[in-house]
């Protein structure tokens, strides 16, 4: 199955994450990730999910979403012509032998270090899934305490806003 | 989404219709405060167009007060503790009728039948908690089957909200999946805007349900009411015009198939476009099938009509979809029920689908020729198209004509007669459509009863036919009956039940009663759940697993239904023998001053015939048990 990348503008109203979301449930999408923060519309949130799905079921899909009334309008961003992040917070195991060779492995990264104890760091990274996971398997070896990760993030390049259009036919 | 004309024109004359019978009902209570500008509504709110300016009230008054300014004139419902401060003004209301039901299952199937006959949103209201679970079904049988209903449920007060506080549900969350749209209103302030988007939603683009769900500290509240209310829904657009290119390429693929089909469904009803597609259908002079959900829509009695499609449609509709090289559907949705195996059906067709809904377009059947939008709008564009197609080349379909005529004739829908000796079921409901004519409304409970409604009636009118289509809701027809007579009053409603059915709703017989509703109800008594028994004769060895129900012939009977309906006041009648069918049927329609219940004590052993069992292609539908139709006419 094809992974897939939606972004959906949506009103800021109560209920409307648990609208988009239970839609996935019961049409039987995988949500693989989801992302959801404030637009630069007042009043509009948008939504980045990322799903496992053939083309025309994620047509259905695409479809019912856009039945919901909360919705405001949907595009598909394909990788090529977007730029999609991740974020990932991982706490390591490091102590005063192995503290050099994890700041040296996340500076690779391009990775921070944003909290140090005596026997562990904090790695703060961005980037794309295959990125991430990259600096994961290379931390795995000093031993991966926790790990809390993002939802992808997603915009078209260029200079097109998604609002434009949606909001000024409105 | 795409942008179009906010309002579907379809429901436009039944909006206006609702204007004007609203206007008409207008007393002196109207202040001079009020004053009509229809040159400035917003023409997505409904109702007599009247201007209000800010006046102080509570929350409960601005409910009814904006059900009153939305032209509403019947509501069902029941109250509770958390609706209780909007069942104080709505005792003062002049304009709005509220009928008490007696199970919040039944309001809201009432307020389905009284959308089903009128074309407006039904409404009805009930508290929080059990109040609004218990109007969960009816809700999810509106939303299968499109019909517009507003519900209106109480709500603890907001500070209690998620505190599992007495008679707290989340009935939004509930009721999420299987509502068109829903609210959670706090505050008194946003109650019309609120109210008028929710009919707005109910009743334009497909219709369907909208659940408004007001906490009681919002009822409670004072707030300023005015009206009209600023309508703001910037993420609800419906397409009502088709796009002229598919239309035409429509067109064309009609102008070239040699064996077209009309697959119409319950979206033409929805759209009353009934008189356009006859007018389609006509210049066409391709076969007509009508689903469950649309039967009426064509007259069955047209030459064109070859039936209903289906797990027990008729043969010749069956095969027409099955054979047919052209499939333009019409507001209809390839359900599981019509297709049967999908990847067997219709192999050999195109496929134009026209639908108000774009997520119902390719869901099941991909089609060649998608068309989104009104089919009232539609329909006439098409025709225009096909006519000027069939200027230069009109095909001959007759070879195809041939084909289905040959069906029709040696197939026609029938039944044996039981060998038990007891009434056949089918006569029962033949003879009800035929001396109650098509001016009745005819409502099914769902089973075999329901299939044998549709068959053995004559439908050649829309709207006169309810049943619960897409749920398969067993005690819809008694309740949905009632508010169908509500809608209709001057019409004959039959509620056709079956015994199980009937004993799931039938506490609304005393509401028909009490409020003087004349239903006729048919119970189709065979002692069984005769479909879920039907089934345990043909796939489980006739093993009837808990399906024997003790209301017929050699049982304890029980209840007795004669007894049971003359306990609601009504006229309760019994008939056991063929020949006195249709002497109590005449009874029964002599009777308008009050309900009647007619126990109709028939075989267990009728089954519906035709039948296409699950799992395998419509090409082997059987016609009697393990009898499947020659398909090939022998020398």
């Amino acid at each position: 199955m094809a992974r897939h990348t939606l972004s959906v503008l949506v009103e800021d109203v109560p209920g409307v994450l648990t609208r988009v979301a239970s839609l996935f449930a019961r049409r039987a999408f995988n949500i693989n990730s989801l992302a959801v923060g404030p637009s630069e519309v007042p009043g509009m949130s948008r939504i980045t999910v990322v799903v496992d799905a053939e083309g025309d079921l994620l047509e259905q899909v695409t479809k019912q979403l856009n039945k919901l009334i909360n919705v405001i309008k949907i595009v598909e961003l394909v990788p090529d012509s977007s730029v999609q992040r991740d974020h990932i917070l991982v706490k390591v195991r490091a102590d005063a032998a192995t503290r050099l060779q994890v700041t040296q492995a996340a500076e690779l990264f391009r990775a921070s270090i944003v909290d140090v104890s005596t026997d562990s760091l904090i790695v703060e990274a961005t980037g794309t899934a295959d990125k991430l996971n990259a600096l994961l398997s290379v931390l795995e070896p000093f031993g991966i305490r926790e790990i809390v990760q993002s939802g992808t993030l997603a915009v078209a390049r260029g200079s097109k806003s998604m609002s434009d259009r949606a909001l000024r036919s409105a | 989404m795409s942008k179009g004309s906010p309002i579907s024109p379809s429901l436009m004359a039944s909006k206006a219709n609702a204007a004007a019978r609203a206007a008409a009902a207008r007393t002196k209570d109207v202040a001079s405060s009020v004053s009509a500008h229809p040159e400035t509504a917003d023409e997505r709110i409904q109702g007599p167009n009247n201007t209000v300016p800010p006046t102080e009230m509570t929350g409960s008054q601005a409910i009814v007060r904006s059900l009153e300014e939305l032209g509403v004139d019947e509501v069902f419902g029941l109250p509770g503790g958390a609706i209780l401060p909007t069942y104080d003004p709505l005792m003062d209301s002049t304009k709005i009728r509220h009928i008490l039901v007696r199970h919040e299952q039944g309001a809201g199937h009432a307020a389905e039948g009284y959308a089903m006959v009128t074309g407006r949103a039904g409404v009805c209201i009930v508290t929080s908690g059990p109040g609004a679970t218990n109007l969960v079904t009816a809700i999810a049988d509106a939303h299968m089957d499109s019909v517009p209903m507003v519900a209106i449920t109480g709500q603890v007060s907001s500070a209690f909200i998620g505190s599992d506080a007495f008679q707290e549900a989340d009935i939004v969350g509930i009721t999420m999946p299987i509502t068109k749209h829903s609210y959670l209103v706090t505050d008194a302030a946003d109650i019309p805007r609120v109210l008028a988007e929710a009919f707005h939603i109910a009743t334009s683009g497909r219709p369907g349900p909208v659940l408004v769900d007001i906490a009681k500290d919002a009822q409670q509240a004072k707030t300023t009411f005015s009206w009209p209310p600023k309508i703001d829904l910037q993420g609800y657009r419906t397409v009502v015009r088709g796009h002229s290119k598919q239309v035409r390429e429509a067109a064309r693929l009609i102008a070239a198939s040699q064996r077209p089909v009309f697959y119409v469904g319950g979206g033409v009803l929805k759209a009353n476009a009934s008189a356009e597609l006859l007018e389609l259908a006509e210049l066409v002079g391709a076969p007509v099938v009508t689903t469950l959900m649309a039967r009426g829509v064509f007259p069955d009695s047209h030459e064109l009509h070859v039936g209903m499609p289906g797990m027990h449609g008729s043969v010749s509709a069956v095969t027409a979809l099955q054979q047919s090289d052209l499939l333009i559907t019409l507001g209809a949705r390839f359900d599981d029920r019509v297709t049967g195996v999908l990847s067997s059906f219709a192999p050999g067709a195109k496929v134009i689908h026209a639908d108000i809904d774009p997520a119902e377009i390719s869901k099941n059947r991909p089609a060649d020729v998608p068309i989104v939008g009104s089919v009232k709008e539609i329909i006439p564009e098409l025709a225009d198209a096909v006519r000027g197609q069939f200027e230069t080349a009109k095909p001959d379909i007759s070879a195809w004509w041939a084909v289905l005529e040959r069906l029709r004739e040696t197939y026609p829908i029938g039944y044996a007669t039981p060998e038990d000796g007891l009434i056949a079921p089918q006569k029962v409901i033949e003879r009800i459509g035929a001396m109650t004519g098509p001016e009745g409304v005819y409502v099914a409970g769902v089973g075999q009863h329901q299939m044998w409604s549709a068959q053995f009636i004559k439908y050649e009118r829309p709207r006169a036919w309810l049943n619960s289509g897409g749920l398969g809701t067993m005690g819809y027809s008694v309740p949905a009956a009632m508010g169908a007579k509500v809608g209709a009053p001057d019409r004959v409603v039959w509620a056709i039940d079956g015994d199980g059915c009937f004993q799931m709703t039938n506490q609304e017989l005393a509401t028909c009663l009490i409020n003087n509703i004349p239903i006729k109800v048919a119970i189709i008594n065979n002692s069984s759940l005769g479909m879920v028994r039907q089934w345990q004769t043909l796939f489980y060895e006739s093993r009837y697993s808990n399906t024997d129900l003790n209301t017929g012939h050699d049982t304890v009977r029980i209840p007795d239904f004669v007894k049971l309906a003359e306990a609601y006041g009504c006229v309760g009648l019994r008939c056991e023998r063929d020949e006195d069918i249709d002497a109590t049927i005449a009874q029964a329609l002599e009777i308008n001053d009050r309900p009647v219940v007619i126990d109709f004590v028939v075989s267990r052993d009728s089954m519906v015939w035709p039948m296409v069992p699950t799992g395998v292609s419509n090409d082997l539908i059987q016609i009697a048990r393990n009898m499947t139709p020659t398909w090939e006419e022998e020398d």
